[in-house]
């Protein structure tokens, strides 16, 4: 490898090393899945001062556990030998449910959490006008939204007529 | 004036984006008044988690406003420690919670309003208003669907859930001309791109909340001229008994951490 372009591997290895650093922060809320899974983290990118930043959005506005998400976030690439860096939350665009990735949808629905049952949100859709959601559990399409708002402000909380557990569905936002 | 003033123009924007964000923070406050309180567990997140992205929301505002004020006040300052004439939010939002079903009433309204003015804000000039509508919107949809469906079952439930929620909607309607009532910080704002015509906006959600009340069997109020003055900062009483309680902890503690 020449000279010239043995940094640019090395800056390539950085990055790759913060990424995975990041895939084995646990979201706080729902720890079968990584903040990677759940499509927080936006870049990892280089910066002309040679530092890495990182890109973070919140899921909602208010989320409480952004936070603690950019905490964990910096002491994982803190120990990860990913040279300087800096966490910067980002807004625009909008962080949607669509960036779950579909290993962090796989990991929802075995954890017990129905993932977003639509790839996009209609936005005039205000009337429940969804299909019934299947039960986690016994897969029963006997379901019923007890409530909008669950445990935290992404989930919604259903329940299942069928085996009469309750369970949480991902909103689509 | 001092070196560091805002010019003019940024004043009024300034004073629009404390509006936006005083009317979320002052609604999420009332909703938090029922964490522990509400009729039902499930209830109970629900008004908590909508009270949290309104402060999500008010954060992102207030903070914006520390900016453009450029005195170096952060969002806590501007939240915990104005007065009660420099909270700009309309007088609605200030409303006191009442029964299940007058909060519900005031959310009915108050959704249905903040979801249009964040839909025409999404296409603002204002980069960082455009960017927190974009993100509030899809919030806010979600709470209308909430707050709606709860009035469509109280509206169109026994006749003691309906007798309450339809005097709980001619108490609250009054103080829903405040919220299109346009001043000349209304329309710096649309001249400047920055926010849509409130006149736009009075019609759409004339047009969503009739059919909502029609659904709960509701009978919508007559309009009436008289208007309140929160947006300048003139309150009903019921702001500073809020406030001082809202305010205790970084009034009697100042700068406290934890």
């Amino acid at each position: 490898m020449s000279a010239v372009r043995a940094p640019m591997g090395e800056l390539h290895a950085r990055v790759a090393r913060a990424w995975e650093a990041l895939a084995s922060v646990e979201d706080p809320e729902i720890p079968a899945l990584s903040v990677v899974d759940l499509g927080v983290i936006r870049y990892v990118t280089p910066q002309a001062d040679g530092s890495l930043e990182v890109g973070l959005s919140p899921t909602y506005t208010g989320c409480p556990a952004t936070e603690v998400i950019q905490n964990l976030a910096e002491q994982a690439l803190a120990h990860a030998d990913v040279g300087r860096f800096g966490v910067k939350r980002v807004l625009a665009p909008a962080w949607t449910s669509d960036w779950i990735t579909p290993e962090g949808r796989r990991k929802l629905l075995q954890y017990g959490i129905v993932p977003p049952d639509r790839s996009s949100f209609s936005l005039r859709d205000l009337r429940r006008g969804d299909r019934p959601l299947a039960c986690p559990r016994c897969r029963s399409t006997e379901t019923e939204c007890v409530s909008e708002f669950g445990s935290t402000p992404c989930k919604a909380l259903h329940r299942c007529r069928a085996c009469l557990e309750p369970f949480e569905y991902f909103k689509c936002i | 004036m001092s070196a560091a003033a805002v010019s003019a123009g940024d004043e009024q924007l300034l004073r629009y984006v404390l509006r936006l964000g005083d009317l979320s923070l002052v609604l999420g406050q009332r909703l938090g008044e029922w964490v522990g309180h509400s009729p039902a567990l499930e209830e109970d997140l629900g008004l908590a988690n909508i009270a949290l992205d309104l402060i999500g929301q008010a954060r992102f505002f207030l903070g914006y406003a520390g900016e453009i004020e450029g005195r170096g006040r952060g969002e806590d300052e501007i939240a915990f420690l104005r007065e009660h004439s420099e909270y700009c939010n309309p007088t609605l939002a200030e409303q006191p919670n009442g029964d299940f079903g007058q909060t519900i009433v005031r959310q009915v309204l108050i959704d249905a309003f903040q979801l249009e003015l964040y839909e025409g804000l999404i296409s603002s000039a204002d980069e960082r208003l455009a960017a927190v509508a974009a993100k509030a919107v899809k919030e806010t949809r979600y709470h209308l669907r909430y707050s709606s469906g709860w009035l469509v079952r109280l509206g169109d439930g026994t006749a003691e859930s309906h007798t309450r929620v339809q005097a709980a909607l001619q108490r609250l309607w009054p103080y829903t001309t405040e919220l299109f009532a346009a001043d000349a910080v209304d329309e710096a704002m649309t001249e400047r791109g920055v926010a849509p015509s409130l006149a736009a906006l009075e019609k759409s959600w004339s047009s969503r909340i009739g059919a909502v009340l029609a659904e709960a069997t509701l009978e919508r109020p007559a309009d009436r001229p008289y208007s309140w003055y929160g947006k300048q900062g003139q309150h009903s009483e019921h702001l500073g008994y809020m406030l001082t309680e809202m305010q205790y902890l970084q009034r009697t503690y100042p700068g406290a951490r934890w």
